[in-house]
Formats: structure tokens, sequence, C-alpha cells
């Protein structure tokens, strides 16, 4: 195997809140039945976590279950193991209708941290960042000023930002623009 | 004369001088003054002219309404037109200068049109553009371009210097306006424990309380707003935003925020604007009110002004528009003015007052010395570029037996109105109030959400109320009802008293003197900026306009940058007379976002320059720019077109390519074609109805090409389909296609197949895909070593997984060249790796990159489609010789039953042919072929269009594929396609494939 790289190779930008690549994170779209106990079971071995319940997040690092849709999880591995995984997640659904595709490929993840990170994500994406409305634990779907792209906290500071992989571009450049020096809004 | 006082001026700091320029003349102002009120300050009357007749004018307002103090503001990458001098902040550097005159502002070519005013009625211009009609083009549309718009354009070359934004805000209460009624309603709202945000579109709060005085609880109102603001300050719950304007309010509690954050100190770091996109579930408007102007003769002459304004130019920036001053009005509250000016040591000459009688304030004006004349009324101002002389009669009557005074400065009053219009926006209705002669919102009739309940509310004097005391009163209750609505319950407080001296009722007068004759009336103006007099309105009225709708556009009442906020009462007041109407019946005309302008570019925010559009890129999108991509837009992705070497032109290397790949070895990143996963029991099933053809009996490791179809029959897509296991098909599609044909399969899936079992997931950007093209496609991929990829063990349209060099890869056999062809997909994150080593491995086969162009070329000479050439939504797979394609096994699939309407079945239908022109050149892309004959409308009749058309270097001839009515069955016939260069193109109906009929190349 060559040495994969990342679609933005781990660049980076300080402004009123830190924005960088994080590099290449596995992820295995899974779409089935949420309440079948077999699924349950695939992403409790692959995670050790719970199936989320909706808009909920269960993310340690690189590891952890996102709650997509009704019928879709994001299962995140570290990159390294996500063929493993994914060999045994199909082989354990093998009687199950599901489907589990890797597309951690398909995507780029960027860390927007700091103090201002809330503000700086209100202003690409239409969503209540109060702290009272979006905590860690949560995931939105959503969009990032002209894209679609996910996002959960890591922490009170910080933000995981999921893109597609041919817009990592636009939206690292998007979020360095709102976090240009002076973009503070001073609301969260 | 105009000039600052020694006392007064809360606004300003007098320790800190201010330097600017007007016109190129270095002025001086202080810190806290408005470009408005330091223009006076300086002496400078004069602002602007008016955009019809161009005739001098001064400022009339003090804030958002004003219609005539506009100016260009700032130089080079930073000039904006139509700026208003009285929101406009005072900052140190700020150049200014007046619009529309030439040569200059005092001397003006233009200010002629005031003696032609006679023949530039209401309805000009469409009485005297209509004829004759030739005229339109040479005469009439460069003179109305000539002296359309007021201020000057930016230069075309200059480009905006600073960077704006969006911010989403969510809130349960949201207050627009940051003036008493606002506080107060906050306040209350805010008590509730409601989540509130408060904004203000000046740099204060307070309003214009201050201003017009009063107590509050025993204490002065300034006091009590500071008291208020400071208290609101430490509320957790409250978001304050002043410099902030409410633009406009939508459905669904939508309303936007127009927030100035560094138009007062330009080139400090951070955006210039911030677009606020704020859901609340309630709204509170609390706007206040905006004072009328009186109608009569020469009320537009600079130093004529709102009496409220001039009020607020003396208390809040210490200046005085004139020294001797006479006060027209219909009401009390103009009293006000005359007092403060009196007290600040301005001579008052006289108060005008066209009603008999007047409440204390007269009596405390009297007292000050100043003369009170009631039933009395301006009959005319004289002055040319500034008021030089009054001429006074009785209010009742035509303006006969004047009195003339000489003076500087004139206020009026005409009674206030609400600003109805954030109430309005989004359908709020208004209900006319006799006593003060005004409009104001009907709270019967709310504007509606979801859930058919009220969102808005109205409070303090954009609800109605005028006096401080009843302000308050209504603001409190506005804000626990609006908390109440929002789900919280209001805290049980009472509302602040508040104390001023009673009035006297006002008098509706809409023309002073009330029969005024004609030519006072031609004199009269009711829109500033547009030059429209009560004249005009009058004459609308005779010539047939009864709707106010119409009126406004045949006048242009109300059209100019400030969208009537001075003048539509009034208008609409004249227009109700002259049609012996009631005012409620003739209406308004509708309030539109935004409340004043708003910059395009905060409308746009983030997206400009590098961030103007999302542009989707490959694995190896570097790589190619950094060796000659000329680049093509595909959907949002960018794709090479072709890669030009030094000293070629993009057609040279378009050639290049096209040979090379065909005699050596080309690559194409094919990164961009669409790959859905469809997975699960009912999978094949599924796809034989998306599908014309069957994809359910392909076998595992195989591929087939196939048609999609709208339920219309019409082509929407098509792509090479792999079988990859029993339950799973790879579905390729075109670009642009992906995401829309992701959409389309989940539509059905989910709204008509609902209880099948199918699964798809979108995986296009998982890999990255070359195709591997050319005499020496296998030869490159053999020297990287790996899978088998002979003839025997990777036939044409199968696949296989294996390893190609350090590569986990997927062989597709499959070509779009018709050359002996692989595409390999590799993981994306390894796409610029394998893209290397093709390169590397394949210099000793000649291998070269080939972009898009060099694709369709490809393509075209195999005669292959292309969805969007040689489908535009209206072809049907018929149209294009496809019947093949169309399972005939089938029950049904989408498309089916489309294609047996008699339209579809129709033998007459334009049909695929190849063309060639009899000389060999390029046919024109998208030209018509004509027939015998001309249509009804005299043009000559079509029989078919070119869909795709090209210069075939390998045939060394213009090749072109069309549709032709009757196509198939005139093989060898010529066919005429006029250019739009003049020329007849001529060209021969031929077979569309070009090159190797057979296929041999590719079956290698």
């Amino acid at each position: 195997m060559s040495e994969p790289i990342s679609a933005l190779n781990h660049a980076s930008y300080d402004g009123i809140a830190k924005v960088e690549e994080c590099g290449l994170q596995g992820m295995i779209t899974l779409r089935g039945d949420l309440s079948d106990k077999v699924l349950a079971k695939v992403v409790k071995d692959a995670t050790g976590q719970k199936v989320p319940g909706q808009r909920e997040a269960l993310v340690n690092g690189d590891t952890g279950v996102c709650w997509m849709s009704t019928d879709e999880l994001l299962v995140l591995v570290p990159y390294a193991e996500v063929e493993a995984k994914l060999a045994a997640m199909t082989n354990a659904l093998s009687g199950t209708h599901a489907l589990a595709v890797n597309v951690s490929d398909a995507r780029a993840v960027i860390r927007v941290s700091g103090s201002s990170a809330r503000e700086v994500l209100g202003k690409v994406a239409p969503v209540d960042f109060a702290v009272d409305a979006f905590q860690s634990g949560q995931i939105r779907r959503s969009r990032l000023a002209q894209v679609a792209g996910a996002f959960w906290m890591d922490d009170a500071e910080t933000f995981r930002v999921v893109c597609f992989r041919s817009t990592a571009d636009y939206v690292f450049k998007l979020l360095k623009i709102a976090a240009q020096p002076g973009g503070e809004v001073g609301v969260y | 004369m105009s000039t600052r006082l020694a006392k007064h001026g809360r606004l300003i700091d007098r320790s800190k001088q201010v330097s600017f320029t007007f016109n190129g003349t270095s002025m001086q102002g202080y810190e806290g003054d408005t470009l408005a009120s330091a223009l006076l300050a300086n002496d400078q009357m004069m602002m602007g002219r008016s955009f019809k007749y161009h005739r001098p004018r001064g400022v009339v307002a003090s804030g958002a309404e004003e219609p005539n103090a506009l100016v260009g503001l700032g130089e080079g990458n930073r000039l904006e037109p139509n700026q208003r001098a009285t929101t406009t902040e005072l900052f140190n550097g700020l150049t200014s200068v007046s619009q529309n005159h030439w040569p200059n502002l005092e001397f003006d070519i233009g200010a002629i049109n005031k003696h032609l005013s006679r023949f530039l009625p209401a309805g000009f211009y469409y009485k005297m553009f209509i004829h004759p009609k030739p005229f339109w083009k040479h005469v009439y549309e460069p003179f109305i371009r000539q002296s359309a718009g007021l201020g000057k354009a930016p230069d075309k070359d200059s480009r905006d210097a600073d960077t704006y934004e969006h911010f989403y805000a969510f809130t349960d209460v949201l207050v627009i306006g940051g003036g008493v009624a606002g506080l107060q309603a906050a306040k209350a709202a805010a008590q509730s424990g409601a989540k509130v945000m408060l904004i203000e579109q000046t740099a204060h709060w307070g309003g214009r309380a201050p201003v017009d005085g009063g107590t509050v609880g025993g204490e002065p109102v300034d006091k009590f707003v500071e008291q208020l603001v400071s208290e609101i300050e430490t509320m957790g719950n409250v978001t304050m935003r002043n410099r902030c304007m409410g633009a406009g309010v939508y459905d669904h509690g939508y309303v936007l925020g127009y927030e100035r954050l560094t138009d007062h100190k330009p080139g400090t770091q951070g955006p210039r604007h911030r677009l606020w996109r704020i859901r609340a579930k309630q709204v509170v408007t609390a706007t206040g009110a905006i004072e009328r102007p009186l109608s009569f003769a020469g009320n537009d002459v600079p130093g004529v002004m709102l009496a409220s304004a001039m009020r607020d130019y003396v208390v809040n920036w210490g200046v005085t528009p004139g020294e001797r001053v006479i006060v027209a009005t219909n009401n009390d509250d103009a009293y006000r003015t005359a007092i403060t000016l009196k007290q600040a040591g301005v001579d008052v000459l006289r108060v005008v007052d066209a009603r008999a009688s007047a409440g204390p304030l007269a009596e405390e004006a009297r007292q000050l010395g100043i003369r009170v004349d009631p039933g009395k009324a301006i009959a005319k101002v004289k002055g040319g570029k500034r008021v030089k002389k009054v001429a006074i009669c009785n209010q009742e009557g035509i303006g006969g037996a004047r009195e003339e005074i000489e003076c500087d400065a004139v206020a009026m009053s005409g009674g206030w109105s609400p600003v109805v219009h954030m109430w309005s926006h989004c359908g709020g209705k208004l209900i006319w109030d006799d006593a003060n002669a005004h409009f104001r919102p009907d709270p019967s009739r709310p504007p509606l959400g979801a859930d058919g309940e009220g969102f808005v509310l109205a409070a303090g004097s954009s609800n109605g109320p005028l006096a401080l005391g009843d302000v308050l009163k209504d603001a409190d209750a506005a804000g626990k009802a609006a908390a109440k609505a929002a789900g919280f319950t209001a805290k049980r407080t009472k509302a602040p008293v508040g104390e001023t001296t009673a009035e006297a009722p006002m008098a509706a007068v809409w023309l002073m003197p009330s029969n005024a004759e004609i030519d006072l009336r031609m004199k009269s103006w009711l829109d500033f900026q547009n030059d429209v007099k009560v004249s005009d309105v009058q004459l609308a009225a005779r010539e047939g306009y009864e709707s106010v709708e119409h009126t406004k556009r045949y006048t242009t009442l109300g059209m100019a940058t400030d969208q009537g906020k001075l003048s539509n009462i009034n208008g609409l007041a004249i227009l109700a007379d002259a049609l012996d109407s009631e005012i409620p019946k003739v209406g308004t005309t509708t309030f539109r976002p935004p409340y004043t302008p708003i910059s395009m570019a905060s409308i746009g925010g983030e997206a400009r320059g590098e961030v103007f559009q999302p542009i989707r890129q490959t694995p190896m999108h570097n790589w190619h720019d950094k060796n000659g991509a000329d680049w093509e837009p595909v959907g949002q992705w960018r794709r090479t077109y072709a890669y030009v070497r030094p000293g070629e032109s993009v057609h040279d290397a378009v050639n290049r390519e096209v040979k090379n790949t065909r005699e050596n070895l080309g690559v194409l990143d094919a990164s961009t074609l669409g790959k859905l996963i469809v997975k699960g029991p009912d999978a094949g099933k599924f796809l034989d109805m998306m599908y014309t053809n069957m994809m359910s009996t392909l076998k595992i490791g195989k591929c087939r090409y196939g048609l999609m179809c709208s339920e219309n029959g019409f082509l929407i897509d098509d792509g090479v389909v792999a079988r990859i296991d029993d339950d799973t098909w790879l579905c390729h599609t075109t670009t642009g296609g992906a995401e829309r044909i992701h959409g389309h399969m989940e539509e059905w899936l989910q709204t008509e197949w609902w209880d099948w079992k199918v699964y798809v997931a979108n995986v296009t950007e998982q890999y990255a895909q070359v195709a591997v093209v050319g005499p020496n496609a296998r030869k490159v991929l053999e020297k990287l070593g790996g899978m088998d990829l002979s003839k025997e063990t990777l036939p044409f349209m199968e696949w296989r997984d294996g390893k190609i060099g350090a590569f986990d890869a997927r062989a597709y056999r499959i070509s779009f060249s018709g050359e002996l062809s692989y595409e390999i997909a590799v993981p994306a994150s390894q796409g610029q790796a394998f893209w290397d080593a093709l390169m590397e491995a394949g210099k000793e086969f000649g291998v070269m990159p080939y972009g898009t162009e060099c694709l369709h070329i490809l393509r075209a000479e195999k005669g292959f489609i292309m969805i969007g050439d040689e489908t535009d939504g209206t072809v049907i797979p018929q149209d294009l010789g496809l019947h093949w394609a169309l399972s005939k096994k089938k029950e049904d699939y989408l498309g089916k039953r489309a294609h047996s309407r008699s339209h579809m079945a129709d033998p007459e239908r334009w049909k695929l042919v190849g063309l060639e022109t009899v000389d060999g050149s390029v046919l024109p892309d998208g030209a018509y072929a004509v027939g015998e004959g001309v249509n009804a409308n005299g043009q000559r009749n079509m029989i078919g269009r070119v869909t795709s058309t090209y210069y075939s270097a390998n045939l060394g001839k213009g090749i072109a594929m069309g549709l032709i009515k009757h196509g198939p069955d005139r093989m060898g016939e010529i066919v005429e396609f006029p250019g739009t260069d003049g020329k007849i193109y001529k060209a021969k109906i031929v077979d569309p494939i070009f090159y190797d009929k057979d296929g041999e190349k590719q079956n290698v």
C-alpha cells in the first residue's frame, strides 16, 4: 500500500479559533434497522458504543459512532483498522439486510477549537450553537455555507467538522475567513 | 446660516476634533457627529440635487428616513454611492462627494430641467418615450441611461476592500428598535426568563426620548434610559446589538439584522458588515415613528426641515440649521422644537399653526416670547439654494393675502406616522387612526406564523401611542405578551410611569394652504428625492389612476432609495382627496424589505473571492493545476479541459492529446464520475426499475452500460453498472449526476417502494479513478505489476479486484473512447501516488494526460452520446437510436409507459445522425438545420440541430452529431445550418460512428 494522504495534509490556521485538518479518519457508513440486535452488536464490537439516539454522537478520540438518520450511522474507527473492522462487520451482518461501506477516503475532518469556535461555526451553519442548545454528545448534519457538512463537539471548545473530501479546500478556506482576526461576535 | 452652538450636543465629544472632506473641501467636526450634523456645523446646507429636476437639496431629516442628503462615500476600493449623511457616523479622514450634478453642486447644467418642469409632468416617461418607435434605441435609451441613477458606480476595476459575513442567531423574543419602547419591551420579556435579542440601528440607545424629554417615575427620561440599559446589560439572557438594523421580517419568524461593524472606523480588522439571520419565536417591533413633512410650496428648499430633525440637531449634536427660524405645524409636538431652539439662543420668529388652537406647549412657547399664529399656513418658501423668505397666509383659502418674513430655516411638522414596515413585511395589516391621522398596526390582524397565530407584536410609537407614558405602557405589555407567546410566564411587574406635557389634538393637514392654487401645488413636494409634487399625484388621479400602487409607479412617488418614508402618507392623502375617497380606502403601497438599503456584499456574506462558490477538487487536482490544466467547470467540480504545454494553444493541446491517446497512451482523471452502491435483496428488482435495460441478470464480475429515464421518459443519466456480489451493484453516473441520481434513487425508495429492501450509498469520493486508454494501456499496467489484466482474464465489460503495483485497485475493462481502455479505481488518499506511478511507468509508452475535450472528441468519433449534449431534458432513448438499451422483457421501468405516448412514438421526432460538413470545416455548436418554407411568424422552418461538434485531429476534419427530422432515413443528404456569423454551413447526413465502426480497437 502506498502512503495515504488526507485531503489537506494537516493544513492549519490560527485566527479567533484554530482551524486544522485532522488527517485520515476511518469511517464506515452503516445503513440498516437501528433497532436490530445484530446491528447493535456490530456497533458495540467495532466501537464499544451503543447505538446512538437521534442526533447523538458517541465519540472517543478516533473511535465512536454518530447518528446520521433514522437508518444510517457513521462508524468511526482508526484509519489503519478500517478494512479489518469493515470485514468483521460485513461478516457479522451477513444474514441481515444492512449496508456497511468504507467512506474514509471520501471525507475530510477539520478541527475547530478555541473560545470562539462556536461563533466561527455559527457563521457558516444555520444551527443554534448556544451552550444550552449544542453540546458534546450531539451531532448535526447541516450545511457549511454552500456545501454539506456534519459536526460534533469533542469538548466545550472543540468541534470536529466532517465534509466531503472534494470540498475540503473550500471548507477550510471558509472556516479561515470565519475565524479571521476581529471576527468575534460576542454572543456565545 | 447653519452653525455649531456653543452648548448642547449630548452625542458629541468636543474634545475630539475630526477632519473630513466634502467635495474636496476640508472640514472639521467632532467625534459623535453624523456626516449630516458635521456638514450643517460647517454651514453646508446644500448637500445634493434631486433626481429629476436637479433642484438644490439640503438635509430634511436626521435619521434613516432621509431622502436628500445622499453622498458618495469613500474612495477607490471603498467608494460607495448613495450613502445617507444622516446615518453616516463621522470619522477622521472621511471623504464625501455630493451627487447628481454636472459640473458641480453649486452650478449644475441639469438644473435646466426645473425650468422644463411644465413639460416633465407625472408619467412623463410613459408619455414621451413611446413615439416614434425608432427613437427608443438611438435617442431615448441613451438619454435615459445617461440620466439614470443618482450616485456614481465604483470604477469597474476597483474591488471591495472589506470582508462580510453572516451569522445565524436563535432567540425566543427579538426586539427590533432600542428606543424606550424597545428597551422596556426587552426588559419585560427577559424578566420571564426568555432569551431576548435587542437590535438598534443607530449607535445609541434610547431613541428620540432623550431629545423629546419627559420624566419616568419622576426622573428625567435620559436617566431612565441609562438605568434601563445598564439593567438589561446585566441580565444574562439578553443580547444587545447597536448599529444593527432590523432589515426584514419573513415567514417562520425569520428576521434579517444588518450590523454595520466598521463603517465608523474603516480599515479596522474584522468584517465590515454582518448579516444576522435570526430565527425568533416572537418578534416585537419597536421601530418608533417618523414625522411627516407638510406640503407647501417650496418645502424642498434647503433649510426646510422636519421639526423633530431640527430638534435632534440642536440637542444631539449642538448644531442649529438656522439663526432665524419659522416653525410650521398641525400639532403640538413641533412646539418642542420652537422651545428647544429658543432655549438654545436661536431666534424663533414665529410658529405658524394650521389649527385654531393649541395645547399647553404653545403657551410655554408664548411665555418664552415666541409669537404663535393660529390658523395660519406657509404659502410659499422663497430662496434657491437656501431659505430666504417665507410667505405666510391663512390655512383656509387658496394662499392669498401673504405676509413675507425673512428667515433662514423652516421647521415643519405634519404629524407622526408609526414605522409599520417590520409589522407589514410579512403580512401584518394596518388600520387608519383618525385622531392621529396615521396608519397603525391592527392588533387583530398580525403576521401569522406556521401555527396560525401571530408572531409579531408592535410596541410603543410604532404601534400608535405617541406620548411617553402610553409608549412605556404599551411596550411593557408587548414585551410580556411576546414572552408569553414564546412559552414563558411573564413576571407581574408594573410598567414604568412616564409623564410629558399633555397635547391638544392634531389636525390632518395634507396641503398648505388647504385650497392652494395650482402654482403653489406645482411647487409642493411630496417625494423629495424623485421630485413628485402634489400636482403630479392630482394629475395622475385625473388621468384615471385609482390604485395607489399604479399611481406610485406612474408618478414614481415613493420609488426612490428612501422608499417613500416621508412621502407615502402625504401622497396617498392627496390621492384620496383627488379621488374624493377616504384614506383607508385608498390604502398604502406594499412595505417590502429591506427597511433601508443594505449592502449587496452583506447579502453575499463570505461568498466572494476564493470561496465565492465551492470548487470540488479530485485527489489529483493540484497536479493538474501545476501541469497546465485549462479548467472547465462540470457541476461544482473543476475538470481539466486540456493540459496546455508552454507555447501551445488550448486547441493545439487538445489535438495533441486526441492523437496521442489513439496512437500511444492517454490517462484521464475520471474520479468525478458518480459511484453509487446499491445493495439489498431487492436491489436487482430496484435497478431494473431505475434503468431502461436489465440489470438484475448481470453476472457478478461483469459490467453493463445502462440508461436512466425520468418517469416522463426523458433521458436523465447514463453510465456503466457493475455487479459486485449477490446483492450488491455499483452504478456509475455522470459527473454532474452523482448527487442528483442518488437523490432520485432515494426518493423512489422512500416514497414509492418503501417496503423494498434496498440501501444506497454514494461512494463517489472514496475512489480516485483513472482511465488508462490507448494501444499501450495494458503494457503500462502490466509494467506496474500485480493482477492479471490480459484479454482472457479480464475481457471487455468486466471488472476485477486486485493489486496494481503497490495499490489496492478495482480494474474495470470499459471504454468510452473506443480504444483498449481500463478504468482503475484506487482509494482517494492514494490517488495522487497512483497517478504519479502511472506517469512514471508510462514514459516509455508515450503517456500523456488528457482532458475532457479530448474525452469528448474520442467519444464523438465513436458516436457515443453524452448526457447534456445529445440530451437536454426533452430527448428520449429512441431519438438517439438506443432502442437496444430498452428492455422488452421487463414488465416495467421508469419511462416505459411514457415512451408509448403518442408524441414519444411520433415518427416526426428529430433523430440522431452524424454530420459531416462538405468542406471539412467545423459546424457551429447548437446551430439549427433549416428546411423548406417559413412558419406562422415568418421564420424559417427548423428540421433539426447540432448537439455535438468538434474538430477531429485523428480524422483531420470536423465531425458532428445532431438531431434531424427523419435523419436516419436521409443518409447522404445535404442539410443547411445558418450560423450566427451570417454564413450558411452545409453538412452531409452520415452514420454517427466515424471511427473504427466494428469496435476492433477496444477489443484487443
